[in-house]
Formats: C-alpha cells, sequence, structure tokens
C-alpha cells in the first residue's frame, strides 16, 4: 500500500498574527512552524497502517525550503520519504495541480489531508486534488477502517456522522477521530536521528493556474471592556442580554 | 452571468444556511444584475419557499439515484445545472456538506473557489471578497481574476434577509454516473431535534472547570431553555466527557452565533479562535484572571455551580414575565 500524506506548514496554534507591509503579509517575526495540527492526525494515522498492514508512506508540502524542518519532523514521526514541491503555496487551486502533477503519476492507494489548514482555513486543496486525480474525496473524515482495497470511513456531517464504503484509492481530509489526541505522535531521539537520512526530494513547480490573491488582512476590532456582573445578581445579567444584546 | 445556489435540504426539508445562502445569492444577483437562480436536490417540500429570500427561479432535481447525499454526484449535478443556466457564480453555504461539495464544484468547473466569505464582494471588478482567515483571528480581502467563482459562506455571518419574489420552478435531471457513486452511504447517525452547532444562534459551552461529565445537566438544561445548541472546550472532548462534535475552537468547529456562554473555560488563543466571531460571549469563571474575560461582553466572576442554576431560574422567570 502507497499513502500520501499533505503536509501544510502553519504558525503553531498559540502565535499570535500579526500583518505587514502595509496589512499585506503575515508578519512571521516570532513565529514557530508546525505541521498544521488536522495533518497529525492523518500522519499518525498512516503510522498506524504502515505498522499494522505495512505501507510506504510518503509526505509531500508545497512550500519553499523553510518548510523543510516541517517534512523532517514528519520523516522524524515515521514517514519514509519527503517531497516539497518548491513554490510558494499562495493558492489553492496552485496548490492542487501541482500536488496533483505529482501525485498522478505514483499510483497511492490513499491520500491523506487534513480537512482545512489553520492558516487561510480554506478546505480548498482536498477536494480540488481528489478531483483532478479523479479519486473519491471524504471530507472531515474522522474514522477509517481498511480492509485490503475496502475502505470504510466515516465524516462528520451537520450534528452527526455518516459512515461510507468504498474501494481505494480515495483522498480523505481527515481530523481528530482518525486516531485519538492521546495516539498523537511525537518526534523520539531515535526517528530525528533516523529522519536525517530519509529522502528528502525537491521537486520544481511547474505551471499551474493562480486563481486567487489576498491583496490585505485585517485584525478584528478590539472589544470594548467587559462588563462585569455580581454573580449574586444574574437577573442584572438576563435584563442585559435581553435590552441589551438583544439575544434573549 | 446568473447565479446559481445551492438550496441543500436535509431529511427533505431545507436548512437555515440553506435561506441565508439563498439570501445572500440573491443580493450578490442584485449587485451583479443578474437572476438568482437556486438549485435543490431531492427536497421534499415546497421549493417555493425560496423565493421568500429572493430567487427568482429553482431547478429540481428528484432522481432516485440522488436521493442520499453523495458529495461526486452532488456535486457534479451542480455544475450540470450551472452549465444549463450559464451561471457564473455558484453559491455554496459552508456546512459541512457545502465543504465536501465546493473543491468539487471549482475544480470541474475551472472556478477560483474562495471560502468562509462573510461578505458581500466588496469590488466586483476587480472582484474583491472579505474572508475569515487564521481561525478567525484575521481577515482577508481575496481577489481574483476568473470570470467563474465559487464562494462559499460562513454560516450565520451574512444574516437571512427576506425578500419576496416571484419564482419559477422547473424540474432539471441529471443522470448520475457509476463514477459518482464510488462512495455508498451505509448508515447516517444524527441527533435528531438539535440545532447543529454552525448553525446556532445561540451557544451554551463549558470547558474543564466543570470537573466531570456528570454535570452537564445544568449546561444542558440552559441550553434548552434557551433554545441553543451545546459545545465545549477541546480537553473536555478529548478526555471523552462531551463528543467530539461539540469541540470548538480553532482545531474544532469554529462558531459565529449571537450568543456564545462560556462556563468554566479558561479562553486559551485556541479556544478564542473558533468562538470569539460570537457576537456576543458571556464568560462564567471562578477566576478572575481567566484570560476569557478579555474577550467577554459580560463576565461573571463565580462558581458555576452557583451561577448556572441562578441563570437557568433567572431566564425562567424572565421568560414567564415577557
Ligand atoms: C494544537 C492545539 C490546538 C488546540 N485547539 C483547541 C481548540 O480548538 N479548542 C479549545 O477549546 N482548546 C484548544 N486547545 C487547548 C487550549 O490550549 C486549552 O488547553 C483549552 O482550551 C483549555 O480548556 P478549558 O478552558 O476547558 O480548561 P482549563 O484551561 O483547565 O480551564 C478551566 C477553567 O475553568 C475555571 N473553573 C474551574 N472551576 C470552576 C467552577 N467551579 N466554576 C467556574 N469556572 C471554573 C478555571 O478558572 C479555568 O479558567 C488547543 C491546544 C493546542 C496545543
Amino acid at each position: 500500500m502507497k499513502i500520501l500524506v499533505c503536509i501544510s506548514h502553519v504558525p503553531d496554534t498559540t502565535s499570535k498574527i500579526n500583518f505587514t507591509n502595509n496589512n499585506t503579509e503575515f508578519d512571521s517575526n516570532g513565529i514557530t512552524y508546525v505541521i498544521n495540527p488536522y495533518d497529525e492526525f492523518g500522519l499518525t494515522r498512516a503510522m498506524v497502517i504502515k505498522e499494522t498492514s505495512g505501507a510506504t508512506v510518503t509526505v509531500i508540502n508545497v512550500g519553499p525550503s523553510s518548510t523543510e524542518p516541517t517534512l523532517r519532523k514528519a520523516l522524524a514521526i515515521g514517514a519514509d520519504n519527503a517531497i516539497r514541491i518548491n513554490a510558494e503555496p499562495t493558492d489553492a487551486n496552485y496548490v492542487a495541480r501541482l500536488l496533483a502533477n505529482y501525485a498522478k503519476n505514483e499510483n497511492f492507494d490513499l491520500i491523506i489531508t487534513g480537512r482545512e489548514s489553520i492558516d487561510y482555513n480554506g478546505g480548498a486543496v482536498p477536494g480540488m486534488l481528489a478531483t483532478y486525480l479523479d479519486i473519491p474525496f471524504v471530507n472531515a473524515c474522522l474514522g477509517l477502517e481498511l480492509n485490503g482495497n475496502q475502505a470504510t470511513v466515516i465524516r462528520e456531517i451537520d450534528g452527526g456522522k455518516e459512515t461510507l464504503e468504498g474501494n481505494l484509492p480515495m483522498l480523505l481530509a481527515g481530523q481528530k477521530g482518525l486516531v485519538e489526541e492521546k495516539d498523537l505522535r511525537i518526534p523520539a531521539m531515535r526517528g530525528i536521528m533516523m529522519a536525517r537520512k530519509k529522502p528528502l526530494t525537491v521537486i520544481e513547480a511547474g505551471n499551474a493556474e493562480k486563481q486567487t490573491s489576498v491583496i490585505k488582512f485585517d485584525l478584528p476590532e478590539a472589544k470594548a471592556a467587559c462588563t462585569m456582573i455580581d454573580a449574586d445578581n444574574v437577573d442584572q445579567l438576563v435584563q442585559l442580554l435581553h435590552s441589551e444584546a438583544k439575544v434573549i | 452571468m446568473a447565479v446559481l445556489v445551492y438550496a441543500e435540504s436535509w431529511n427533505g426539508s431545507f436548512k437555515k444556511a440553506t435561506f441565508e445562502a439563498v439570501s445572500y445569492a440573491a443580493q450578490l444577483a442584485n449587485k451583479i444584475g443578474t437572476d438568482a437562480i437556486a438549485i435543490t436536490i431531492a427536497h421534499q417540500g415546497d421549493a417555493n419557499e425560496l423565493g421568500n429570500y429572493g430567487a427568482n427561479k429553482v431547478l429540481t432535481i428528484t432522481n432516485d439515484t440522488l436521493n442520499t447525499f453523495n458529495n461526486q454526484s452532488y456535486a457534479h449535478a451542480i455544475v450540470s445545472a450551472s452549465n444549463h443556466v450559464s451561471a457564473e457564480t455558484v453559491v455554496i453555504s459552508n456546512t459541512n456538506n457545502g465543504k465536501a461539495i465546493a473543491p468539487i464544484i471549482a475544480a470541474k468547473r475551472e472556478s477560483a473557489l474562495i471560502t468562509n466569505a462573510i461578505e458581500l464582494p466588496s469590488t466586483l471588478s476587480p472582484f474583491t471578497i472579505k474572508r475569515k482567515a487564521f481561525s478567525s483571528k484575521a481577515f482577508a480581502l481575496f481577489s481574483s481574476d476568473s470570470n467563474e467563482k465559487v464562494i462559499s459562506i460562513t454560516p450565520n455571518a451574512f444574516g437571512i434577509h427576506e425578500i419576496q419574489v416571484s419564482t419559477t420552478i422547473e424540474s432539471f435531471s441529471y443522470n448520475t454516473t457509476d463514477s459518482d457513486q464510488r462512495l455508498k452511504s451505509v448508515s447516517v447517525d444524527s441527533a435528531t431535534g438539535k440545532i447543529p452547532l454552525p448553525e446556532a444562534e445561540l451557544v451554551v459551552s463549558a470547558g474543564r472547570g466543570l470537573k466531570g461529565p456528570e454535570n452537564w445537566g445544568m449546561i444542558e438544561e440552559l441550553a434548552d431553555l434557551l433554545g441553543a445548541a451545546t459545545a465545549c472546550s477541546k480537553p473536555v472532548s478529548d478526555i471523552g466527557w462531551r463528543s467530539h462534535s461539540e469541540h470548538v475552537g480553532q482545531t474544532g468547529i469554529a462558531i459565529n452565533p449571537q450568543l456564545y456562554i462560556a462556563v468554566g473555560i479558561s479562553g486559551a488563543i485556541q479556544h478564542l479562535a473558533g468562538v470569539n466571531a460570537s457576537k456576543n460571549i458571556v464568560v462564567i469563571n471562578t477566576d478572575p484572571e481567566a484570560p476569557f474575560f478579555k474577550a467577554a461582553d459580560y463576565g461573571i466572576v463565580g462558581d458555576a455551580f452557583e451561577v448556572v442554576p441562578k441563570l437557568i431560574e433567572a431566564i425562567k422567570t424572565h421568560k414567564s414575565n415577557n
């Protein structure tokens, strides 16, 4: 079984978000980058498949050389090899096309991505990639059982879950549930040592269309000070929610 | 030119998010100077209802093979309808089903996909539109030169706007192909009668401060009383006190209800990311230094086990007086 795990390189969740250059660029000053949290669930799930039924796991990222530590981390967690497509990942269609150009000749049985990356939260690349490869796409995937070529998957729906069946290949855009939080892996010393020797191949980006760009960023307006209410006077809260906030 | 909007239904009726998407499409069409056309798939009720939100025309698909939602066949049916009405723009609500079809539609139509939109485009040429980014920690103004676009809108951001127009209904047929049906739905497990979190106007949420799953009775009671959905912080779902489907925040569901009541939640940056778009935030916490108070509109420093029961009583009294 050949598994491809797409890895997005994103600011750590504790990051304070700021912009520079007249609010046209993300300020990466002081930002620590990590594997996109949603991708970690997929990567760990791929490791479990590898250990239980055998698989080669390739991780891939579209990004400049500064994303390589993130790919090395995925190798340290246990992926077999890594691919970096050398390009700025500024548009979802562009990224999906570049990934598809690589994946179309590789015959992956399973492609796992995160359901979205926590920087732009577009949730666009997985479904586009699946479409360009003409394979089924499962969004917000929270469970996977494999039986040979047959997959039973669970996806999140509004207010519940749906179980689906189909044959590989397919693309799963995953999240917590593919594995549980406590099962997520962090690189151990031995993994980190081994990762140094694993192949990380850089591919130059071919041509692909960019369809969107960001003109500028904004931060939410600061909230006015909080109205504090005495714990013995919850009636006042109800009054305010009724007459001021007008929500009850 | 037309704007096509997918009017999602669930168990045969329209979702609340659908009326919002149709409202959005109608105002977008008006701005462009064209018609808003809705498409329903396997909808059982009266599609004329969409005229109340500005749909000039409704295409209805009722093939037997499309009775169950399938992202490939639904996306392909919508692409086929968009060609039929020469739509340049397709509008979808960013529900779970919406997210499962929007990228397929965009890729098939070679359209630009803009997800998480929260407003109408600020300008049409160049086409620019405001969307959420960085898990609601920021906004980004996106621009696209493509003529063809798929816009998926964040539920609860634009709102439902009633405007009465006369609607024509036209049945439309789409024949599913084998490749559409490569994934088959085996079962659906959904909490009936519960309000889906992303669509909820009011949300009552609780965190680790509640000490154990046995203490959620008062949270559910408060939510029921208000007609609110329930949510929780990430550790609460990780330890299994509540289901994952209630986890809100940067790595859970992002919400923007009218009211978010946070009980025993500290207000970590990752939690705030997913909920700070809520229009009104009430925080109940024993710790006056809890970071959540900085993001709140109304705060009570106090023990949840005392404050929440009092709040329930106060709301009951309020309801009986109003
Ligand atoms: C990669 C990553 C992603 C994350 N994503 C998310 C996310 O999406 N969503 C999320 O929620 N978290 C997320 N977190 C976790 C986040 O950092 C916090 O740990 C979490 O939000 C804390 O949950 P809590 O507020 O319920 O618990 P705590 O931080 O333990 O806070 C409990 C609060 O309850 C109060 N309290 C205690 N007793 C009472 C009482 N009797 N009455 C009233 N108040 C009381 C305390 O004063 C305290 O403020 C993420 C973390 C990481 C590292």
